[in-house]
């Protein structure tokens, strides 16, 4: 597997610049022979088909909701990042850069987080032009806040609902192409297969969600932005459909997977009520900014909140971490609320959660200010717990988040498949082992807006203009693969439903390999994985038939797609014998704290997947450090 | 508690539905609205009976998917909310429910409760954006925009494309969803230049796809889960009312591309 990450030379500052100079163009006549296929219409996907389709190429999208407009990315509520400076405190693209390798626990490539800090600042003055309404001074200029894992204020937010205006902006743009009949849209349909063809993306395999129509798809390079896997836990922030299946589909047709281990557990999400719970909710992190996390000091303490005196309360981050204090990075803030219910000091029925006061702010600045703030979050606390922030406390315990892992890319956001492109969370690129907040949505926006029309155009320079067909044995052999797999899930007719099993899944994961893992753990989740993946093959029960609009078909595939990738979670987790970010392997760590192995794991490591039943094989990526140096991560 | 629902059940586009019977026995305050149909569907896979199709996606009330009437309400009795965010504390022992899908011309059923809004993307697709490539804007801060008019252009961009006003409104106007956008980029200076035939293009758009008049009964506003104000469909009607007597004609393709 050749993971030549494909830096360009000369020093750090200059490498984007001289890259867009040095790159190949197409000229404007051919790019309309060109077609890309998009899969995803979240930030990454939906700014990617409007800007490719801007400049000219045929471009096909996907998704499976009903419409672009309903990407994951909508729900994301803090904010986005930028180097804009705008509060004159310091802020800097280099500062930026830094920041987010530090965040990621120097686990990220140089070259590509530098050039992220480099667009942020385009982003920003693109969004503003789309229409999108960030929140503004009364002067008329933009507002800021701050959030975790940074001393300065760069997060640009529209209330609490960020995600959902970035993505609007993206989606007009994608609908305005669509309209101009340079993008064909096709919304409700799911990528279940990558087609390569002599060595090179060729096209994908899919099934339309209402007909059940399985057919392929040809094009001259593929780009995947399809988002992350927090979902094989099955507990998660994340909606309801967001899955690993195209990513991992495109593993097994030869595409390196980086990082698979490193998943994001965001300090501030509404505990878990009961067994029939489906989703985990995100109090958003730019809470912390007025709200102060704490626990009771001794354990066992059942008493309410306000009943529980300022001396017998322990405001945890804030004296662990004084300079940081309550916005201490998300693993690091994640891990200190396990630690507390772990000593018996959590909160709430089932002693998993610890408090998010806003008494002292709202005694400071008002409910008014607070509620200007956080509104909306407030609003949607109180709808799903019966309980109102204003007057007690939150009640907010850790949830799987995000995936920094996902799909190697190089410099050019190209996998190691020829001609298959990857971006937004789908890839592993940008985040090392732990992201900062509201680096996800810039990272989206930077690769779709920004980089990836560069790159790929430097790729389709070099490709044949002629027209493509979904035809040939590649794309037969593929279409065939799939129809058999659902066929087959849906003969198997057995006892258990598909959440069942996505459950059972998740649960193991969550034990094993969730925000604490150790090799006993890991090695046991490593046999109980494939046993329940076996077990799902006899005895998994989809009904209906495959013709038509059937709910638990797409579940079903898209948990068997689990059902595979959990091991390899578990494998890169194992074989990871250090502390890093979110990955924290008890055996490595000194009072408490991530213990780093630059030595032996300064580098990305890529799975490569060798066959049906075959151990997939690990390579690694070495991370060289040329600008920055390696240092302990402190926030004390 | 215990409930009984009332389910629309339609196998597909082309055949009749009909409403079924089912019991819920065993439901939590502190489940939500979903996850109530969550539990009654795993118990009819375990009947051997497909369970209800409904859509849903984020289930935190942003991506717009959900969409039940519920008692004849759309996304049902609580204010301000989704169904997804709907918790069942909102009902009590013994209650009936009935769940039916959005009814409306322009929306039509794809099977049980799921519906075909796909009309909402075309009416953007006619004029719901400032045209403007990726690449070379000028700085975000140049053209300050008070805050006040950031703030109501953010009211009316929180839309979330549900399509509840739709089902709520005898007429099955799709007037707030429209106005809305309309609103968003008419309220702020970069959607100045397209605004009239912005008006005009999507309004014809809404007309063509079958959503029926206005008549200011405001049942939409009263069920939207984003509080979307019906101020913004007089600020519409008189964007579209200029932009007729002005004669900003319609524009035949919008967008860039080569050809
Ligand atoms: C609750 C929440 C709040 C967040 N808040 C923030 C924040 O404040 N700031 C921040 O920076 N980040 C935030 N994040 C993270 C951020 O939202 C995501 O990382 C980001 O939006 C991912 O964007 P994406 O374009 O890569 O993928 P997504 O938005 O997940 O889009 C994936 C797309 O791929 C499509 N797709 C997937 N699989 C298939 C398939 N097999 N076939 C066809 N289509 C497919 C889907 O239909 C969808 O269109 C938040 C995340 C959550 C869960
Ligand atoms: S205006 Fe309100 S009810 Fe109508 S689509 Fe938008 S959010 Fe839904
Ligand atoms: S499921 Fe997303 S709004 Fe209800």
């Amino acid at each position: 597997m050749n993971l030549d990450p494909k830096i360009p030379s000369g020093p750090l500052a200059d490498k984007w610049t001289s890259y867009k100079g040095n790159a190949k163009l197409v000229n404007p006549a051919n790019k309309r022979k060109y077609t890309v296929i998009v899969v995803g219409t979240g930030l990454a996907g939906g700014s990617a088909a409007a800007t490719l389709a801007e400049l000219g190429y045929n471009v096909l999208c996907f998704c499976f909701q009903d419409s672009p407009r309903r990407a994951h990315s909508i729900a994301a509520q803090g904010g986005i990042n930028a180097a804009k400076n705008y509060q004159g405190d310091g802020d800097s693209v280099y500062r930026l850069f830094y920041d987010t390798i530090k965040g990621g626990d120097f686990r990220s490539r140089e070259a590509n987080v530098y050039r992220l800090a480099e667009v942020s600042r385009n982003i920003i003055d693109q969004c503003v032009a789309q229409g999108v309404p960030f929140a503004r001074e009364y002067g008329g200029l933009l507002a800021n806040r701050s959030f975790g894992g940074a001393q300065v204020s760069r997060t640009f937010y529209a209330r609490g609902q960020t995600g959902q205006q970035l993505l609007l902006g993206a989606y007009q743009s994608l609908e305005r192409q669509i309209a101009a009949g340079k993008v064909k849209m096709f919304p409700r349909t799911e990528m279940l297969d990558l087609v390569v063809k002599d060595g090179k993306a060729s096209g994908i395999v899919v099934r339309d969600l209402v007909s059940g129509k399985i057919e392929s798809h040809a094009a001259h390079a593929v780009v995947l932005a399809s988002g992350g896997y927090g979902n094989v836990f099955y507990l998660s922030t994340n909606a309801k459909g967001s899955n690993v299946t195209a990513t991992y589909r495109a593993f097994k047709r030869g595409a390196g997977f980086g990082n698979p281990c490193f998943t994001q557990i965001h300090p501030t999400c509404i505990p878990v009520s009961g067994d029939y719970q489906s989703k985990l909710t995100l109090m958003s992190e730019s809470l912390r900014n007025d709200g102060r996390v704490w626990a009771p000091k001794s354990s066992g303490d059942k008493r309410s909140p306000e009943q529980i005196p300022e001396q017998e309360r322990d405001y945890y981050l804030e004296r662990k971490y004084p300079s940081y204090g309550n916005l201490a990075p998300r693993d690091i803030a994640s891990r200190s609320a396990k630690e507390a219910c772990d000593e018996g000091r959590g909160v709430g029925e089932h002693g998993l959660g610890v408090y998010l006061d806003f008494r002292d702010s709202i005694q400071r600045l008002g409910a008014d200010t607070i509620s200007q703030r956080y509104g909306n979050l407030f609003q949607m606390y109180e709808r799903i717990t019966g309980e109102d922030p204003y007057k007690v406390p939150m009640r907010i315990y850790p949830a799987v988040h995000y995936t920094m892992g996902g799909l190697w890319v190089d410099y050019n956001l190209e996998s190691t498949v020829p001609g298959l492109f990857v971006i937004g969370e789908a890839n592993f690129s940008d985040h090392g082992a732990n992201r900062l907040g509201a680096s996800a949505l810039m990272q989206g926006l930077a690769d779709g807006y920004f980089i990836l029309p560069y790159t790929i155009s430097n790729y389709l320079a070099g490709v044949s203009r002629d027209p493509v067909a979904a035809s040939g044995e590649a794309f037969k052999e593929a279409e065939t693969a799939v129809k058999d797999k659902t066929a087959k899930m849906l003969a198997i007719n057995g006892k258990r439903t598909v959440d069942s099993f996505h459950k059972e899944l998740g649960k193991i994961m969550w034990d094993k390999c969730g925000m604490a893992r150790n090799r006993a753990g890991l090695t046991e989740a490593l046999a109980k994985i494939p046993a329940l993946r076996e077990e799902f093959w006899q005895n998994v029960r989809v009904l209906g038939e495959g013709e038509s609009l059937n709910q638990s078909l797409e579940k079903a595939g898209r948990v068997a797609d689990f059902l595979e990738f959990g091991e390899l979670m578990c494998a890169d987790a194992l074989t990871r014998e250090e502390s890093c970010g979110g990955h924290f392997r008890e055996e490595y760590q000194t009072e408490g704290e991530a213990k780093r192995d630059d030595a032996n794991f300064a580098h990305a490591a890529v799975w490569e997947y060798q066959g049906e039943g075959k151990a997939p094989k690990r390579h690694v990526e070495p991370l060289v450090y040329e600008n920055i140096k390696l240092a302990t991560r402190s926030y004390k | 508690m215990k409930l009984k629902l009332h389910v629309w059940r339609q196998k597909n586009a082309k055949t009749q539905g009909k409403m079924v019977t089912y019991d819920a026995p065993n439901v939590s305050p502190h489940m939500s609205f979903l996850e109530m149909l969550d539990v009654v569907n795993e118990d009819l896979i375990a009947k051997g009976e497909e369970p209800i199709a409904f859509e849903h996606d984020c289930r935190e009330g942003i991506c717009g998917s959900c969409s039940l009437m519920i008692n004849g309400v759309a996304h049902g009795p609580q204010k301000a909310t989704t169904t997804c965010q709907l918790h069942m504390r909102t009902f009590k022992d013994g209650d009936e429910i009935y769940i039916e899908p959005w009814r409306a011309k322009a929306f039509p059923i794809i099977k049980d409760l799921v519906v075909d809004r796909s009309a909402f993307d075309r009416i953007i697709q006619a004029g719901g954006y400032v045209s403007v490539n990726a690449g070379g804007a000028q700085d975000a801060n140049c053209l300050p925009v008070p805050k006040d008019t950031a703030d109501q252009a953010m009211d009316a961009a929180q839309c979330i494309g549900c399509g509840a006003c739709v089902a709520a409104c005898k007429n099955a106007s799709a007037m707030l969803f429209t106005s809305a956008k309309v609103s968003h980029l008419g309220l702020l200076p970069q959607g100045q230049p397209e605004r009239q035939r912005r008006a005009l293009n999507m309004v014809q758009q809404m007309d063509k796809e079958g959503f029926g008049n206005c008549t200011n009964q405001y049942e939409c506003e009263a069920v939207c889960p984003k509080e979307i104000s019906v101020r913004f469909i007089a600020r519409m009607n008189r964007d579209y009312l200029n932009a007729s007597i002005c004669g900003s004609g319609p524009e035949k393709k919008a967008g860039g591309g080569e050809d």
